[in-house]
């Protein structure tokens, strides 16, 4: 009979919670609740819907088209050991072109599609495409988090969808720089296609800013260069945010769900 | 020399027979791509057209183009100089000189307002008034702003009065500058290259006679038929770079064999030019066919976008000796060091306090 009660005690504090949850941040539409086995004590995690499927699609196709540009890219710039015989029997080069191409040009249709989902999505699908830049309250965020990660803070924040600093360094580095490595690479594809194409129409602008090709192949090699820094950083910040902050990155990038490991 | 006397009349007064001059135009229109009736189309234009003035000015220079232009085998100079157009004034050609030749000057600008054409070879330097290149008593400069008024069009012969070349590559001290820095209200074409190809100068003077009009130029001035494709673009060594197959060395074997020059820094696949075409000296050879990397003499700022014998450009905003490698190599290992300092950090400050979930803030 107690042990009733205690159920249905139970039910009512769940409930209890899902309601406070809600009228606290109506964002917060679905609530796990785990009992341990004992069925003693119920633990209610609050979990976001954040990354809808065609960010998390775009996020690894981005992720996959990166890391083949970024080595067939490296390799055009200095390829590797000449194969000997005739020129006839070989395409060394050439295939890896093909391959950097292919996969810029799959990168930029992704991109595209990532920014039709800016307008349609979810408010989250528009963070990496804008600063919040007269919002004071978006800095002191940064600072905070700039100031966790230099061990200044005891305790980390947690956010829907980005951190300040996080959306701060995603925008400059990599919707910036992509959208950098996308106009300079049609750009310099372009060349190959020739005056008339509408490749050159369209990225014929960037021999504007910079009127020798080499140029914009230097800068292009450095773009390069900054978006595998931003790799680095981006890898290790979500690792260890999934790990410090108590709220779920990596799976969150793979269900969409984000998972505060706070009880509520 | 009358301004009504046509190239005809001068050539067959110069004893060149009929014939010989069908041929020429034949020849000419072929070279320049002009189609079918392209050969009657220059017939016609050079009995009928008048000769056009041209003056042709010294900057700051070192007569290169001029060296390339008089070896030109189609048409050959001396049927440009002496029959195609009126040469008027060229301080380096010409058998007047001092007063004599300044006075060619004022007169052309007078009698052939806006009529003549101003060929520029070299550049202005600005600095300290433009005294780096004093030409006749007075700056360059501004002698080159004056003619300029009254021609009709103006072309920028060779890289220096295209682009600036070696004068102004970094640090300039001169403050030399490509000539439509200071003439901006002309027409101007374009024909870079250190020097442009002889039969490319010739030719941009045959259309323009010939046509009364400027060619078609791409999107920095430069006529389409002899700068829209990359050197790249017409290599016969190109299916040894498609291949993969490259010289690594200068006296290896793929060297000896005329394999890709990529690897040795050749500038082929980002300089617009129509060495691989055209070539050199009548069509002996061009640079990359001598098994030497085209070194992009044609390009804006090619001096600074150097070594001409590595891919990879030179950053001297990083260290002399730095590109783009070099820069994104140090960048790297710089964050990947901070990154594993930073995860060894925390993987300590982890282990010394106590795991502390309670105060959790606020979801934002």
């Amino acid at each position: 009979m107690t042990e009733l009660t205690h159920a249905a005690d139970l039910v009512a504090e769940r409930c209890r919670l899902k309601k406070a949850l809600l009228d606290v941040n109506p964002e917060l539409t679905q609530t796990a609740d785990i009992v341990d086995s004992v069925g003693e004590r119920a633990v209610v995690r609050r979990t976001v819907y954040v990354y809808e499927a065609p960010v998390r699609l775009w996020h690894w196709v981005n992720a996959l088209a990166m890391v083949t540009l970024f080595v067939t890219g490296y390799l055009i710039a200095s390829p590797p050991s000449s194969p000997t015989g005739e020129a006839s029997a070989h395409f060394q080069m050439g295939y890896i072109r093909f391959i950097h191409f292919t996969a810029g040009q799959i990168l930029a249709v992704a991109m595209l599609g990532r920014i039709y989902w800016a307008f349609v999505g979810n408010s989250h699908a528009r963070q990496l495409f804008y600063i919040p830049f007269w919002k004071g309250e978006f800095w002191r965020g940064a600072l905070l988090e700039a100031r966790w990660y230099a061990f200044l803070e005891k305790y980390p924040q947690q956010y829907i969808g980005h951190n300040p600093l996080a959306h701060l360094s995603m925008f400059l580095m990599s919707t910036l720089g992509t959208i950098f490595m996308i106009c300079t690479g049609f750009a310099l594809y372009s060349e190959g296609e020739g005056r008339a194409s509408w490749l050159s129409h369209a990225f014929g602008w960037v021999f504007w800013l910079f009127p020798n090709s080499q140029q914009v192949h230097t800068l292009h090699h450095l773009g390069m260069w900054v978006l595998v820094c931003f790799t680095f950083i981006h890898v290790y910040a979500a690792i260890r945010e999934d790990i410090m902050s108590r709220q779920s990155m990596i799976s969150a990038m793979i269900s969409g769900e984000r998972q505060f490991r706070d009880e509520v | 020399m009358s301004a009504t006397e046509t190239f005809y009349e001068v050539i067959r007064r110069q004893g060149v027979t009929r014939r010989s001059f069908t041929k020429f135009c034949s020849l000419t229109a072929a070279s320049m791509g002009l189609g079918a009736t392209g050969a009657s189309n220059v017939a016609h234009a050079l009995e009928t057209n008048p000769r056009v003035p041209v003056i042709w000015m010294h900057g700051l220079e070192c007569t290169c183009c001029s060296e390339s232009f008089i070896r030109s085998a189609h048409p050959l100079v001396k049927d440009v100089v002496l029959s195609m157009i009126s040469l008027d004034y060229d301080d380096t050609l010409m058998a007047a000189a001092g007063h004599q030749a300044e006075a060619i000057l004022a007169e052309t600008k007078e009698k052939y307002k806006g009529k003549y054409i101003l060929a520029v070879e070299g550049n202005p330097p600005l600095n300290e008034g433009g005294m780096f290149c004093i030409d006749g008593g007075r700056p360059f400069v501004e002698r080159l702003k004056w003619m300029a008024q009254d021609a009709a069009a103006v072309i920028a012969w060779g890289a220096c009065a295209s682009w600036g070349c070696v004068q102004a590559a970094k640090p300039n001290p001169t403050q030399a500058v490509p000539i439509d820095k200071v003439i901006t209200d002309k027409p101007i074409i374009k024909v870079p290259g250190c020097p442009p190809i002889a039969e490319v100068m010739t030719g941009v003077v045959t259309f323009i006679t010939t046509f009364g009009r400027l060619p078609e130029l791409d999107r920095q001035g430069r006529p389409q038929m002899f700068y829209s494709q990359r050197i790249h673009d017409k290599c016969y060594r190109r299916p040894h770079f498609d291949a993969g197959q490259f010289v690594e060395q200068w006296d290896d074997q793929n060297a000896r064999e005329g394999k890709c020059l990529y690897k040795m820094g050749c500038r082929g696949p980002t300089t617009y030019n129509a060495c691989s075409t055209v070539r050199w000296n009548n069509g002996v050879s061009f640079p990359i066919q001598s098994g030497h990397g085209c070194i992009g003499c044609s390009e804006d700022g090619f001096w600074d976008n150097g070594p001409f014998y590595e891919r990879l450009s030179n950053i001297h905003q990083f260290g002399v000796e730095s590109n783009a490698d070099r820069i994104g190599v140090a960048a790297a290992a710089t964050v990947g060091v901070a990154v594993a300092a930073h995860a060894a950090i925390t993987a300590l400050s982890r282990v010394a306090v106590k795991r502390d979930d309670k105060a959790p803030p606020a979801v934002k």
